[in-house]
C-alpha cells in the first residue's frame, strides 16, 4: 500500500504550493500515472480520499491521466506500446526493449480557489 | 534530534534512539465505509462493488473558471521530495566513500541470515554498518548487533517500505565510518520499495529458490530496479522443483542487465562470488578517495 505514502506526498506538495501560489482550497487534482508505475489506481483513489480529509483538499476530485507504457525495441528500431515491463515487442517478439514512457507519477495541474 | 526540514509521509516511523517526531497519524483510515446515505454521481470502476467512496461531487463535472476557482499547472513528481532526500543521502555516502546497498526481497527469503553471514565473514576486512527496516520489533537489528556490526532499526509502522528521509535520520545515528559498506535491509516486500530511492548505489534483490521461479515477472518492478539478484538457499535445490534457468531468463526479461549469483547463506556455497562483487564495488567507490581504508599516497617531498 505505498499508494498511501504517495497520496501523503501529493498532499505535502499541495500544502507547500498553497503558500507559494496563494490559494486555500484545492477543488481538483490531475495526476499523471504511467501504466508501468506500479500504482494501483483504485488504491490511489481510496488513499487520496483518506489522506486529504480535513485538509485543504478535503472533498476534492482526483483525476487520473493514464500514460501508456512505451518502449524502444532494439531489434525493430522503433517505439512500441507495452502493457507490462516483461512484455515482448508486439512486432518481432524480442525482449530487448528499453522502456521509454509509462513510469510517470506526476502532479499535472490543480483547480484551486 | 529535531528535524527541521521534515517532509516524510509516514506518521508512525520509529528510529531507535530517536523520539518519534511525526505524530500526524491518519487514524481515520476506514471511516468512509458506506451507510451514510449520500449519493455519488460518478462511476469509478471499483475493485469491489459499490463499497468505496473516492471524493465528493460528480467527477469531470466541475467547470474551471467558475467562481474564484483557477487552474494551476505545477508539473511536479509525486516522489520529488523523496528523491531530494535520496540525493542528499547519496551525496553524503559519496563524500564518505561509503558503498550503500538496498537489500530487497519477500519476507522469508533468508535475507537476514544472508546478511548476518556476510557481516561475520567480512567484518574484519572492511567497516560495515546496517540499517534494518521492519514494520515492527527490533529483532532483526538485535540479530545484526550480535555479530558486532553497528545497526539501527527503523520501524515503519504501517509503512510498507523505507523512504530516503528515514534513512537519512538513521545515518545520523549510525556514525558511518569512511570507506564502509552500508547495508540497508528494506521491509520484506517486493512491490513498494521499488519506487523509493534511498540514495543507494545498488538495489540487491534476494530471491530464495523456495519461492516461485516466476517471481521476477510477477513483481517486475523490483527485478527491473535491481542490479544484482542473489538466488538464495541454493543448497535446497535437490529437494525442490525449481527451474533455475527459467528463473534467470524471467529476471533477464524484465532487466536484461541484471547480474545473477547463486548462493547459500547456510552452507556458504557461492558466497565467495557475492563477496567478490562487494569488494569490487567497494573498491570502485574508493578510487580517488583518501580514506584510512586505502593506502595513503606517498608524500611528495617539498
Amino acid at each position: 500500500m505505498h499508494e498511501m505514502s504517495l497520496c501523503e506526498s501529493v498532499l505535502q506538495i499541495l500544502e507547500s504550493e498553497a503558500g507559494r501560489q496563494g490559494f486555500s482550497r484545492v477543488k481538483a487534482v490531475w495526476l499523471e500515472i504511467g501504466e508501468l508505475s506500479s500504482v494501483e489506481i483504485d488504491a490511489m483513489r481510496f488513499s487520496y480520499d483518506v489522506v486529504t480529509r480535513n485538509s485543504l483538499a478535503d472533498g476534492s476530485t482526483l483525476e487520473i491521466i493514464r500514460v501508456p507504457g512505451t518502449a524502444w525495441c532494439m531489434q525493430c528500431a522503433q517505439s512500441v506500446n507495452i502493457k507490462q515491463r516483461f512484455d515482448a515487442c508486439p512486432d518481432c517478439g524480442s525482449y530487448q526493449l528499453q522502456v521509454t514512457g509509462g513510469e510517470e507519477m506526476r502532479i499535472k495541474e490543480l483547480e484551486v480557489e | 534530534m529535531m528535524c527541521t526540514v521534515c517532509g516524510c509521509g509516514e506518521g508512525e516511523t520509529r528510529i531507535e534512539g530517536e523520539e518519534p517526531h511525526h505524530d500526524h497519524t491518519h487514524e481515520h483510515t476506514h471511516a468512509h465505509r458506506h451507510g451514510d446515505g449520500h449519493d455519488h454521481g460518478h462511476d469509478h470502476h471499483h475493485g469491489e462493488p459499490g463499497d468505496l467512496h473516492y471524493g465528493k461531487g460528480p467527477a469531470r463535472a466541475h467547470a474551471p473558471g467558475m467562481d474564484q476557482a483557477r487552474m494551476i499547472a505545477i508539473e511536479q513528481d509525486i516522489l520529488g521530495k523523496n528523491d531530494q532526500y535520496a540525493a542528499a543521502n547519496r551525496g553524503r555516502f559519496a563524500q564518505l566513500g561509503v558503498l550503500t546497498l538496498n537489500l530487497v526481497s519477500s519476507p522469508g527469503s533468508g535475507k537476514t541470515t544472508l546478511l548476518t553471514r556476510t557481516l561475520r565473514d567480512l567484518k574484519e576486512e572492511m567497516p560495515l554498518a546496517v540499517i534494518e527496516g521492519d514494520q515492527e520489533t527490533s529483532n532483526d537489528a538485535d540479530r545484526i548487533r550480535a555479530t558486532g556490526v553497528p545497526a539501527i532499526q527503523v520501524n515503519t509502522g504501517k509503512g510498507c517500505h523505507l523512504d530516503a528521509h528515514q534513512v537519512g535520520h538513521a545515518v545520523d545515528h549510525l556514525g558511518l565510518q569512511e570507506g564502509a559498506v552500508l547495508m540497508i535491509e528494506n521491509v520484506g516486500n517486493l512491490v513498494c520499495p521499488a519506487a523509493f530511492d534511498l540514495g543507494e548505489a545498488h538495489k540487491v534483490a534476494i530471491l530464495s529458490i523456495t519461492e516461485g521461479e516466476d517471481k521476477p515477472i510477477k513483481y517486475p518492478d523490483m527485478f527491473h530496479a535491481a542490479d544484482l539478484l542473489l538466488l538464495n538457499k541454493i543448497d535446497l535445490l535437490p529437494h525442490l522443483q525449481f527451474d533455475i534457468a527459467r528463473c534467470m531468463e524471467y529476471a533477464q526479461r524484465v532487466n536484461p542487465g541484471i547480474q545473477i549469483l547463486q548462493v547459500s547463506a547456510t552452507t556458504g556455497e557461492g558466497m565467495d562470488q557475492w563477496y567478490r562483487w562487494l569488494r569490487l564495488n567497494r573498491e570502485a567507490r574508493l578510487v580517488g578517495h583518501a580514506t584510512a581504508a586505502e593506502p595513503k599516497p606517498a608524500e611528495v617531498p617539498a
